[in-house]
């Protein structure tokens, strides 16, 4: 394998590394959090929202945001340590 | 005429005047600006063209009042129509916006090496954009008969025209640029009335907070637990708990979420801007735009409901305010006093239950029901077509480039000249705009049950063709065309037998058919196991045939790199 090679396929692992765990908590808020433990989540309340109710309403798309931007941070720095960020 | 009529007048034109500027000012000179607007489109103004795509008029008008009436099983809508955000960004958009073409189509031609799969692709494409398309003229139409009394007809063929200007004229680049103004003024309508509303109820201006506070009415009561009480004394489900199965809440959300990363039109946004890096950085600001609108909705359904209940519930049907007059007149509420004692009973049993109420008056007379003033209530209308035009001219661009661009220029005649393409995909603009305005002038019965089935085709013929075609470089032609048609047929086949009783007699035998649903899931959540089926189909037939050529290995480690992503190029 050329360097170049190896260089893309070290990048690519860190890469789905990310994907790995950004999509696990996807996964925890939504089908976790605001499905399955619903009716766990529901015995404790924040204010008026009983939570599981709140991942499913609120909570989850909250999350959704901050993970994309998160993953954004992560590649941007990804990118740039592997030299991939000048075009 | 009322004020109210003289304020929708006003912003209505106000706004497709504007739409109608945009449109000259950014026409499209080559076929690259008609097909990702130049491919230079910024990250924010990518992020609000995507979200005023996406929200169609379902969302604006529909979705608070379908959460307000389904409770905590709204939230499959909720999370299923955003979630698909973080599955576009993170699996999808920066590889296919590296991978730098026109279309959808285009990215499985030639990743496949095949025109089949470019034509079945295309097939694909035209199903899921048409189906989808249909609902919004009709959507459209809607808006101009409630609000400026005008016939549905004649506001389809109104909206057919506006669009028909600045789709034909602009292609990507004017839809991408009145996108922009579309957001502002569907997100700008869906608020004011919100936040006003929010305050009246509970004092707090941020209605995502508002509704899980207290009453303002100093009782200390929660706005959630009273609504909860409410409804369990009507003999409705409890509010925070729904009454779908947990299989089914599971399946649903999840079609929608992986539906939504497949819709090409969704998808091609991604296509117009300049890096990777701005591909996703655009889904982001897509996603959190979105989520304006998506974390007020269920705010809308709380207060709408119980605003709803308080206003209506064992009153005087003779004391009703006059919005409710306003309004059985369009008869979208309407009350049948079924015991003669003049006062209207709102209960869950049918047999005793006398008022009919339309789920999509939720958001349509809150400002209304909140007394808000004459200009909010004409804001609902520019609002609700911003949403409508905004999606339909999307669609109305995959269909054009999927002909001109995968058909004609690929497939029928290669030697086609750029001035001829750019004119075939005008043509085909112009043909696909008279046809969803046919659609929506005589829609067939189905339209409004198949555009929320849109997402499960989508889920069951493109996403797994993208994410092998992405993540698994030694998948081939054969697999993957065998996977789309198998997921897409067993989608269409399962939609035809349980929502429209195909096979068993027709509509009417639609309620019987649902014990005997698979695994107990219901059509709309179908697209889960139809996508599955297509992964599996496509990796058996794979692991059977020969592996795909070397140069097309070497694209997809290419496609995985971000730098040197270049300019989107049809060769």
């Amino acid at each position: 394998m050329s360097e170049k090679q190896e260089k893309a396929s070290a990048y690519w692992k860190e890469n789905l590394r990310y994907l790995v765990i950004l999509l696990a908590i996807w996964f925890g808020v939504s089908y976790g959090a605001g499905i399955l433990f619903k009716d766990a989540l529901n015995s404790i309340k924040m204010g008026g929202f009983k939570l599981g109710f709140w991942f499913a309403q609120q909570g989850s798309i909250y999350v959704f945001v901050i993970l994309i931007f998160v993953y954004v941070r992560l590649m941007n720095k990804l990118d740039k340590k592997y030299g991939y960020d000048v075009d | 005429m009322s004020d109210v009529q003289i304020w929708t007048y006003v912003l209505v034109a106000l706004t497709f005047g504007l739409y109608i500027g945009i449109a000259i000012w950014s026409r499209a000179g080559s076929t690259k600006e008609f097909y990702v607007a130049g491919g230079g489109v910024s990250p924010l103004a990518n992020g609000m063209a995507t979200a005023a795509d996406w929200m169609s008029a379902a969302s604006f008008i529909s979705m608070a009042g379908i959460i307000s009436f389904a409770g905590y099983d709204g939230a499959v809508y909720l999370m299923g129509w955003t979630g698909g955000y973080v599955l576009l960004a993170l699996l999808l958009a920066p590889y296919l916006r590296k991978f730098g073409k026109f279309t959808v189509p285009d990215f499985i031609g030639e990743r496949y090496y095949s025109k089949t799969a470019r034509v079945v692709a295309v097939i694909c494409a035209l199903i899921v954009s048409f189906t989808y398309v249909a609902g919004q003229m009709r959507g459209v139409g809607i808006v101009f008969s409630r609000y400026l009394e005008v016939d549905i007809n004649t506001g389809v063929i109104i909206g057919m025209v506006i669009v028909l200007f600045y789709a034909v004229l602009g292609g990507m680049k004017g839809i991408t640029y009145t996108q922009v103004a579309q957001y502002c003024v569907l997100i700008f309508a869906f608020m004011v009335p919100a936040i006003f509303i929010s305050i009246q109820m509970t004092g707090n201006p941020i209605p995502q907070l508002g509704f899980g506070g207290t009453l303002s009415d100093g009782s200390g009561t929660y706005l959630l637990d009273k609504l909860d009480g409410l409804s369990t004394e009507l003999g409705f489900a409890e509010y925070t708990n729904g009454s779908k199965s947990l299989i089914d809440v599971f399946a649903i959300t999840f079609a929608l979420m992986v539906g939504t990363a497949g819709l090409p039109h969704v998808i091609v946004r991604f296509f117009t801007v300049k890096r990777v890096k701005d591909a996703r950085k655009s889904a982001g600001l897509a996603l959190l735009f979105i989520a304006i609108l998506y974390t007020t909705a269920p705010a809308v359904a709380v207060f709408a409901r119980t605003n709803l209940i308080e206003t209506v519930s064992e009153k005087e049907y003779a004391d009703m305010p006059q919005w409710f007059k306003n309004w059985e007149t369009t008869g979208l509420i309407g009350h049948d006093d079924k015991n003669g004692d003049g006062v209207i009973q709102y209960v869950a049993n049918p047999e005793i239950n006398e008022l009919k109420v339309d789920r999509d008056i939720m958001v349509l007379a809150n400002p209304e029901i909140a007394n808000l003033p004459a200009w909010v209530i004409g804001l609902i209308a520019a609002g609700g077509l911003a949403a409508a035009l905004s999606t339909a001219a999307g669609l109305l661009l995959v269909i054009s480039s999927s002909v001109s661009h995968d058909l004609i220029k690929n497939v029928i005649k290669p030697d086609i000249s750029e001035r001829g393409e750019l004119w075939a995909a005008r043509g085909s603009a112009a043909v696909a705009v008279v046809i969803a305005g046919l659609f929506g002038i005589y829609p067939p019965g189905f339209v409004a049950a198949v555009v929320a089935l849109a997402f499960g085709l989508a889920a069951a013929s493109f996403f797994p063709a993208i994410i092998l075609g992405i993540f698994y470089k030694k998948m081939n032609s054969k697999g993957a065309i065998a996977g789309m048609i198998v997921g897409i047929s067993l989608m269409l086949f399962y939609m035809l037998k349980f929502k429209f009783g195909i096979f068993d007699g027709g509509k009417t035998a639609v309620a019987g058919l649902k014990d005997s649903w698979w695994f107990g899931i219901s059509p709309e959540g179908f697209g889960t196991i139809a996508m599955l089926v297509n992964f599996m189909v496509s990796l058996v037939v794979n692991g059977f045939t020969e592996e795909p050529p070397e140069e097309v290995q070497e694209i997809v480690e290419n496609i995985r790199i971000p730098s040197g992503a270049g300019e989107a190029s049809s060769h």
